[in-house]
């Protein structure tokens, strides 16, 4: 049995949490006091210091076979609407990012149906070329088994090629809920959550950092949340690959499972899921709180609960706005460097692989 | 200042002892957010040992945006003359009322501009009709810079124009235009407003009639963290001295479409102010938190720094909508974000009678 006060000692002797511990947490009423537990577990890890990073998000394209329920960003083919970039496109906004002052460019898309493998070597070599400073953080688990298929590679064969056009390291996304029962609900068509593990493992053993995510506040239980949070743990105990866990908060607008919105879930949940987050997984050095998807408040507040990263000024993101995420389209450095300065920390501008450029 | 400082601060909070001016700015400044959090949220807990949050089914009717006082921060007034400028025919406010009626609506906030020739005679007419009509809503209505103006253009006193407000059914009077309550500030952001004894002037006075009232404070403009803490400490010396407010509603002024500028305070500074206001006014019962200005999410949040009221459904808000800053929420939004936070959820009158829980 769980208690506040086993837990807290726990905490204080470092101490791993059970299950158990993590469910208990997501229970209690006490926000404040759960925060400042998270809190002290991340000074003692970090201090005051708060990442962020300055980079572009490019949406190459939003045509997607995969159909997930969750998500207002794709489309099909030949709908209205549907994308698909230009290398020449894709080569503007690289070499915009490179003269703003970013240091990585991430690239997520849909998985199209009929772009070749190549053209995926040919975007990280544009990427490379324009701005050769620039990390590529680019595909997700989901896209790199979507991207084997198409290159009829093995994933390591896949991942040595995307490596050898630029790839630099791999964004967290698509894990949504591993549990199946929630799985089939929210995503169908996309790969399993044991397969999703299977492939950040591929990653992780051929020397490319990743990040992991998770969507909650749909239909999941905190029971769900526990499981994901676990099964993560497991593998970081396994590879120590992942670099940040990055909780993201269910947009409800502009798709199919919007009415499925948990109601229960809203700022307070936010918190503690990050606080959570930060207490359970005692083998993740950072936790982020995404600003497009939490809004600059509570994104802000979070940096008091635990959370050691901002992410970054992103600049056109398109996946989290398109399900109804308020926030705005970019931030700048002086407004990343406000929020952390206001909250009481201090802001460090770091790279993709967690490097310090600059403290503030 | 060192953190034993603070800590001893704190724990003087803990222990219940009132707070100096020079105490509260040290933790406005140099406490850490959660440290203020926890202390405000066992004051909130000890004010309100049974859970509840509530809010208001309301419509603010802003009955006319021709304004003289052209206040820097404000998005909303236009000049007499100006195309968009506007006042609302008697019908129209009256049709608006009926909507508000119709949904379960029992709180009316009349708030205008300070018109340059509405005198008492229209008000007093308006507000008898409204009585005739609906007399199940409660009129809580004008802030203290509009019943000044009345005052003025209909050359009475201030406390007549209460007393013959009051008798035509204004029930109560809301403490908007507070802003900041130190005039070194409302020089520089409203010069042509009230100072903050006229505002205090027609709070006293409507106390002394028995009239409920509520403190709001805007801040995250042109202030410094000293005249936050003065501001708090005047309205709870407001309320020592025979005040009757109900309630303190602190929010951030937002920037969108204003002659000032700049940015807002972010959601830490506000969540901190929020926090200090609930541990320095424990002689205030209520506190609402501004989801109009901080969006649901924050508003929430905002449960376990202080708050534990959310003010109005607000059927209808013209003024924060002007400066870009417009967020809607309904009752059912209002109910699950209580319960969210696990909390009691319960509608109440502007005198915070509760009509209905959930």
């Amino acid at each position: 049995m769980s208690s506040f006060a086993a837990i807290e000692t726990k905490v204080r002797d470092k101490e791993r949490l059970t299950d158990d511990d993590a469910l208990f947490l997501f229970s209690h009423p006490d926000l404040i006091a759960v925060g400042k537990l998270a809190a002290l577990a991340n000074e003692r890890r970090n201090g005051r210091r708060v990442f962020f990073n300055v980079n572009r998000h490019i949406n190459h394209t939003n045509i997607c076979v995969n159909r997930c329920s969750f998500c207002a960003f794709y489309k099909t083919a030949d709908e209205a609407g549907a994308y698909c970039m230009e290398l020449d496109e894709v080569r503007i906004r690289a070499l915009e990012a490179a003269s703003q002052g970013a240091t990585e460019i991430h690239i997520v898309g849909g998985l199209h149906p009929s772009l070749p493998f190549d053209f995926y070597l040919d975007l990280l070599r544009t990427v490379r070329e324009a701005g050769p400073e620039l990390h590529i953080k680019a595909f997700t688990a989901v896209e790199i088994e979507y991207l084997s298929r198409l290159g009829g590679l093995t994933i390591r064969g896949t991942l040595e090629r995307l490596k050898e056009a630029g790839l630099g390291s791999l964004p967290g996304g698509g894990a949504e809920i591993f549990a199946p029962g929630v799985r089939e609900k929210l995503c169908p068509e996309k790969i399993s959550g044991e397969r999703w593990l299977e492939i950040m493992a591929e990653v992780h053993a051929c020397g490319l950092r990743s990040n992991a995510t998770m969507l909650y506040g749909h239909i999941e239980t905190y029971a769900d949340r526990v499981d994901h949070m676990a099964r993560l743990r497991e593998l970081q105990d396994r590879t120590g690959g992942f670099q940040v866990f990055i909780p993201l908060a269910f947009q409800k607008e502009n798709n199919p499972l919007g009415h499925l919105k948990n109601p229960l879930s809203g700022g307070v949940d936010d918190l503690k899921t990050l606080a959570i987050a930060r207490l359970y997984l005692d083998n993740f050095a950072h936790i982020k709180a995404y600003w497009v998807m939490l809004g600059e408040k509570i994104a802000q507040t979070a940096l008091c609960f635990g959370v050691n990263d901002l992410d970054g000024t992103v600049v056109e993101e398109k996946i989290g706005h398109d399900a109804g995420a308020t926030s705005p389209q970019a931030m700048g450095r002086d407004d990343i460097v406000n929020l952390i300065r206001a909250a009481g920390r201090v802001p460090v501008e770091r790279d993709t692989l967690y490097n310090e450029l600059r403290m503030y | 200042m060192t953190m034993k400082e603070i800590e001893n601060i704190i724990c003087s909070c803990e222990q219940g002892k009132p707070l100096s001016r020079d105490e509260a700015l040290q933790l406005l400044t140099g406490a850490d957010l959660l440290d203020l959090g926890g202390v405000a949220d066992g004051i909130r807990r000890r004010l309100h040992p049974e859970g509840v949050v509530t809010f208001v089914v309301d419509r603010n009717v802003n009955y006319t945006n021709i304004c003289e006082s052209k206040c820097k921060f404000c998005a909303f007034y236009r000049d007499l003359g100006a195309p968009d400028a506007y006042l609302l025919a008697e019908e129209e406010i009256f049709a608006k009322i009926a909507e508000l009626v119709a949904q379960g609506g029992t709180q009316l906030l009349m708030q205008g501009g300070l018109h340059p020739s509405l005198g008492i005679d229209w008000f007093e007419k308006l507000f008898r009709e409204i009585k005739v009509r609906f007399p199940e809503v409660q009129n809580h209505s004008l802030s203290p810079a509009e019943i000044t103006q009345i005052a003025l253009i209909s050359k009475l006193t201030v406390p007549e124009t209460i007393r013959r407000l009051k008798a035509a059914g204004l029930d109560s009077i809301p403490g908007g235009g507070a802003e900041i309550l130190v005039d070194r500030v409302r020089q520089e952001i409203s010069p042509k407003k009230i100072g903050w004894e006229g505002w205090a002037a027609v709070m006293v006075e409507a106390a002394r009639l028995g009239m409920p009232t509520t403190a709001t404070m805007m801040f995250g403009s042109r202030e410094t963290p000293e005249e936050i803490v003065e501001h708090i400490f005047r309205v709870r010396e407001l309320q020592a001295e025979g005040g009757s407010f109900t309630a303190f509603i602190p929010w951030t002024y937002q920037p969108g479409n204003t002659e000032l500028g700049g940015r807002t305070a972010t959601g830490v500074e506000y969540l901190k102010v929020l926090a200090l206001s609930r541990i320095v006014l424990d002689n205030i019962p209520n506190i609402q938190a501004s989801w109009v200005t901080q969006g649901a999410k924050m508003a929430q949040v905002a449960l376990f720094f202080g708050a534990n009221d959310l003010g109005g459904t607000m059927l209808e808000e013209n003024v924060v909508a002007a400066t870009g800053c417009s967020f809607r929420m309904s009752r059912e939004e209002m109910v699950d974000l209580i319960r969210g936070a696990g909390l009691r959820p319960a509608q109440r009158t502007t005198l915070y009678g509760i009509v209905r829980e959930f």
